[in-house]
């Protein structure tokens, strides 16, 4: 989750964050090396005495600063469109979690082995443990298994929502009347936390998500428990 | 002992957009009883789909319409 001060990217927790923050990094470092280019040129034409009596046109500058730019965006092309299609992928699921949006709280249901379903909504300020994180934590937490590749299907039942946990790299609309699939694989054991990323009223900002990614075994028991 | 599995990968539907994979799973599931009776084993594999995929408001309004005679799918 972000912490203090955080202004960058989360921590990933999913093999695709992690390609999408490599991504981040290659496409600033590009950005970097531009910038401190141009800004040096400019410095030193401000700041210097000559002048250039002949100067009227450059064939051969222009055709350099032409290719070279369509080059380096190439460089950015590419690895852009792998990753647009790597996050297309579907791999085959092994569990499937329903998010459905509500004014303002989530409701999950998993259907694959009996049904559970439960409302998620947040813990309000005065009623936060010490421990608890303000506008963040939940009364009821999407407990999914680490390692397995999971469905999650977004839907919503009044307004448009977005379900969003950064940390996973997921990003998905929930429309009414609709149902949007993508899929993730969480790589570890923790607490991973997220808002509704899109306007959805009065409490838009009250309507965190907050997975608890347990081992397998821990799951399968969990789901055994809670059949409603 | 529980199994982990869901509905699979369907090439029919291979878009982020799957609405269609849940209500064409619900209609093919009631279209299989109508021909071949309620008893028959391999339909419950489209229940199973539908299951998974549909969610379960959806699930109960198109079964309120069945019963009273409005579903508008063909059955």
């Amino acid at each position: 989750m972000s912490t203090w001060a955080n202004l960058g990217l989360q921590d990933s927790s999913s093999p695709l964050m992690e390609q999408l923050i490599f991504f981040h990094d290659h496409a600033l470092m590009i950005l970097v090396m531009i910038t401190v280019l141009v800004g040096y040129l400019m410095f030193t034409l401000f700041f210097n005495k000559y002048v250039n009596r002949y100067l009227l046109h450059g064939q051969t500058i222009e055709i350099i600063w032409t290719i070279l730019p369509a080059i380096i965006l190439l460089f950015i092309a590419f690895p852009s469109l792998r990753l647009l299609y790597l996050l297309d992928e579907i791999n085959e699921p092994s569990v499937t979690l329903k998010a459905i949006g509500h004014q303002w709280y989530w409701s999950y249901e998993y259907s694959d082995f009996n049904n559970v379903e439960f409302d998620s909504y947040m813990i309000p300020t005065n009623e936060l443990p010490v421990d608890g994180f303000r506008l963040l934590d939940v009364d009821n937490r999407v407990v999914l298994p680490m390692n397995s590749q999971i469905r999650i299907l977004v839907t919503a039942a009044d307004v448009i929502h977005s379900w969003t946990v950064p940390a996973l790299g997921v990003k998905v609309d929930g429309t009414p009347g609709r149902l949007n699939q993508t899929n993730f694989l969480i790589n570890r054991p923790g607490l991973f936390y997220g808002q509704c990323s899109e306007i959805c009223g009065a409490n838009h900002s009250f309507m965190p998500i907050v997975i608890e990614s347990i081992p397998v075994n821990y799951f399968i028991k969990w789901i055994s428990k809670n059949n409603s | 002992m529980t199994k982990l599995e869901t509905a699979p990968f369907d090439p029919r539907f291979p878009n982020q957009n799957v609405t269609r994979y849940c209500y064409q799973s619900y209609v093919d599931f009631h279209r299989c009883q109508k021909k071949r009776g309620t008893n028959y084993e391999p339909c419950n594999y489209f229940k199973k789909v539908f299951n998974s995929m549909c969610p379960n408001a959806w699930v109960e309004k198109w079964n309120d319409q069945i019963d009273s005679g409005t579903f508008p799918g063909r059955i």
